[in-house]
């Protein structure tokens, strides 16, 4: 028997709440499975499960449940992949105590040590009989204006929702209502006012000739269908992650006082969301993936991380983060590192500029490639190779 | 027609009395114990004319030496006597509290089940006719704290003729709360009920947006704000708790459930009060059929004034509760 517990679907999250349930009791289960759906302030998310076994209990729909908390007991072998379990229960899940048996709902979040920044959640002032009524008509009650005593939403608020929305059915669909835009931007500037105030960043920046990769890519992408072309950001993105194979001391997080590098490279691909936010889910082992497979791996990312339906792992598992500003963004970017990672690395957009090629000014297209990093894990001197190891990799096109 | 029974008109004095006098009539070992409950004829004339019929064993006056009488009444009990114990007013009941909770509510648990004590102490309890502070407190709900013990309000004319004897007939210690505002109070007395049970609430009128929660002079407060509801299109209904120990409260979630609205209406004070257990039982065991917040009319927490416009201030009235029921049902 084991706890299927609420993931840390980054270190800005404290609560989460399932939504849908994709299994019942019952159910089969094996690791990797989508088994719920859990609405953060990143949106609706696929959360996965990594044990194996039949699925015994399920914590109830619509309620705020705490880190850690027990969402699920699966019997059974209950034995995990170790490898999943370790990247599944990567960052702040660790500081949380265990909630038994099943999870209680969260009244007053207690302060969590590592995060510094206070979280107030945001919830619906809905009466219990409306919430209850509401979960089973499959009535979304985000929206619904409350009538009741301190304006809460009542029985009959629901009843008038289902009543329009005439028995919706519960699919996936309905049940993923997407980010809240406020509720996002209140989890950004609480990840990153602790990242500004508990990580002591540096930065280095160089700018690199990205004439040879460009022309690789062109002779690239000449010989192929347009669904098959790669975008610079693929050779950008393989490059550093190949980079970090050499300099692991920038692949990892900072906990507890130390630094644990991930031998796994998950590149935390920045996606800008339409109407504001951010979202930076993992591309994983991104240095072992073709650019084929990476420009795949990326499409789908940026479709999916605007649509709804990222999965779980993909939030936990960033073990670094790279931001690329394309090809209509700012010449460079200093990113903010995204705790508790220990680097973040940026690219400006490429731009044609003047540049001595063997004692010749020649315009070559140049991009500017940036490095934040944590200097409680590392020091300017490893940072610059990892700047350097980048360079040179662009400049081997054929390598990656 | 002639075959139904005639109802018969009569305050809930009277109905006390009948059922006093029909106890005594019927069990050779009850007898009536307390301070000016003969010759007086009772504080609130409950016993009046009792001694006269029954003569002075079985209707005994008291010192007034609370501790002492509810003692003897204890001891009685314990030898195999029924003794109604009327304590003038549950104010009083402090100076007793030693032998109702150390000695009757505990004395079959100590024993082992060897000594049951059929006991009835009947107290007056409740504010309203200008008697002070120190004759108008509600203290039910600290009785109705104690293991061992039964609590009983009669709220009508029904209740105060037929509560007494299941209390007779109960082996363990029975305590009636008479509120002293429900002496005069009227009500029609059906002959065909010879009997009511002391476990049930009692839905006094149904209703289906809001559920007041009452018992004892409350009920008609209760009543009355539920006609002004009915004026406003709000149904309410109205459950008389009756027994406060143990409380039915497979009955209050049922009306709560048909109702989704509470108004808990309880003379005590409203810090740590019965009130504030049902409340929190409602919130353990009920809170998905609430679709308001639980709200409560108790006295205000002063000592009950005597003059008469701050006494009225102090308790629970009728327009309280219609104000709490209405911002639930229709708030602005």
């Amino acid at each position: 028997m084991a706890d299927f517990t609420m993931p840390a679907l980054g270190a800005d999250m404290e609560t989460g709440k399932v939504i849908q349930w994709l299994v019942k009791p019952g159910d089969t289960v094996h690791p990797g499975d989508v088994v719920a759906v859990v609405e953060t302030h990143k949106g609706a998310i696929d959360v996965e499960c990594f044990l194996e076994g039949v699925i015994d209990k399920l914590a109830p729909l619509d309620t705020d449940l705490r880190v850690g908390a027990v969402l699920a007991i699966v019997q059974g072998t209950g034995v995990a992949t170790a490898a999943h379990m370790a990247s599944a229960a990567a960052p702040a899940a660790s500081a949380l105590p265990p909630v038994s048996p099943m999870a209680a709902p969260v009244v007053n979040p207690a302060p969590v040590a590592t995060a510094a920044a206070p979280m107030t959640s945001i919830r619906v002032k809905i009466s219990p009989a409306a919430q209850r009524t509401a979960r089973e008509l499959g009535v979304a009650v985000g929206n619904l204006q409350g009538s009741g005593a301190d304006g809460a939403v009542t029985l009959a608020d629901v009843a008038r929702s289902a009543i329009k929305s005439v028995a919706p059915p519960i699919d996936r669909h309905a049940a993923r209502s997407g980010f809240d835009p406020a509720q996002m931007r209140h989890a950004i500037a609480a990840a990153m006012s602790r990242s500004k105030r508990e990580i002591p960043h540096y930065y280095l920046s160089s700018t690199i000739d990205f004439g040879t990769a460009q022309t690789w890519l062109d002779a690239w992408n000449l010989q192929r269908e347009p669904i098959d072309r790669l975008l610079p950001a693929v050779l950008l993105l393989k490059a550093t992650a190949k980079a970090l194979e050499e300099v692991p001391q920038l692949n990892g997080f900072y906990e507890n006082g130390a630094c644990r590098p991930s031998a796994a490279i998950h590149a935390g691909w920045a996606v800008a969301l339409r109407g504001g936010g951010l979202v930076a889910p993992a591309i994983h082992d991104a240095n072992r993936k073709t650019l084929a497979e990476l420009m795949s791996a990326l499409r789908d990312l940026v479709q999916r991380a605007r649509a709804g339906g990222l999965r779980s792992s993909e939030l936990t598992d960033p073990t670094i983060t790279i931001t690329s500003l394309g090809d209509r963004g700012a010449e460079s970017v200093l990113g903010v590192i995204y705790p508790p990672q220990v680097a973040i690395v940026g690219f400006g957009r490429v731009v044609q500029r003047p540049w001595v090629v063997e004692g010749q000014v020649v315009a070559r297209p140049l991009v500017s490639i940036s490095l934040a990093a944590d200097h409680r894990a590392s020091d300017g001197h490893i940072g610059g190779q990892l700047l350097a190891a980048i360079d040179t990799a662009l400049q081997n096109p054929d390598c990656l | 027609m002639t075959d139904l029974p005639q109802l018969q008109r009569m305050t809930y004095r009277e109905a006390c009395r009948q059922a006093i006098r029909v106890a005594l009539q019927a069990d050779p070992r009850t007898f009536v114990m307390g301070e000016d409950v003969g010759k007086y004829g009772g504080c609130y004339a409950v016993t009046k004319g009792l001694l006269e019929e029954f003569g002075p064993d079985r209707i005994i006056d008291t010192p007034l030496a609370e501790n002492g009488f509810t003692g003897i009444g204890v001891g009685a009990a314990l030898a195999g006597l029924r003794p109604i114990v009327e304590i003038m007013t549950c104010n009083f009941s402090l100076l007793a509290l030693d032998q109702i909770m150390n000695n009757a509510a505990t004395l079959s648990h100590m024993s082992g089940g060897q000594f049951a004590v059929p006991l009835v102490i009947r107290m007056a309890t409740g504010g309203g006719r200008q008697l002070a502070a120190q004759h108008s407190h509600s203290l039910e709900g600290w009785y109705a704290h104690i293991p061992g013990l039964k609590v009983l309000a009669p709220a009508t004319v029904e209740d105060a003729r037929h509560m007494l004897a299941a209390a007779l007939a109960d082996p363990n210690p029975v305590l009636l709360f008479e509120h002293i505002v429900l002496y005069n109070a009227e009500g029609d007395l059906d002959p065909g009920v010879t009997a009511v049970d002391i476990s049930h609430a009692k839905v006094r009128r149904a209703g289906r947006d809001v559920s007041l929660i009452t018992y004892g002079n409350s009920l008609p407060k209760c009543l009355s704000a539920a006609d002004a509801l009915a004026a406003d299109g709000i149904e309410a209904e109205v459950l008389d708790l009756r027994v406060l120990r143990p409380l039915d409260m497979s009955a209050v979630i049922a009306s709560v459930a048909r109702t989704h609205r509470v108004v808990i209406v309880d003379e005590g004070w409203r810090s740590g009060s019965l009130s504030g257990e049902i409340a929190a039982r409602l919130a353990e065991d009920a809170l998905y059929e609430l679709d308001a917040p639980v709200r409560r009319i108790c006295s205000r927490e002063v000592p009950v004034p005597y003059a008469a416009h701050m006494e009225e201030a102090a308790l629970p009235s009728a327009r309280d509760i219609v104000l709490a029921a209405r911002a639930l049902v229709k708030p602005l």
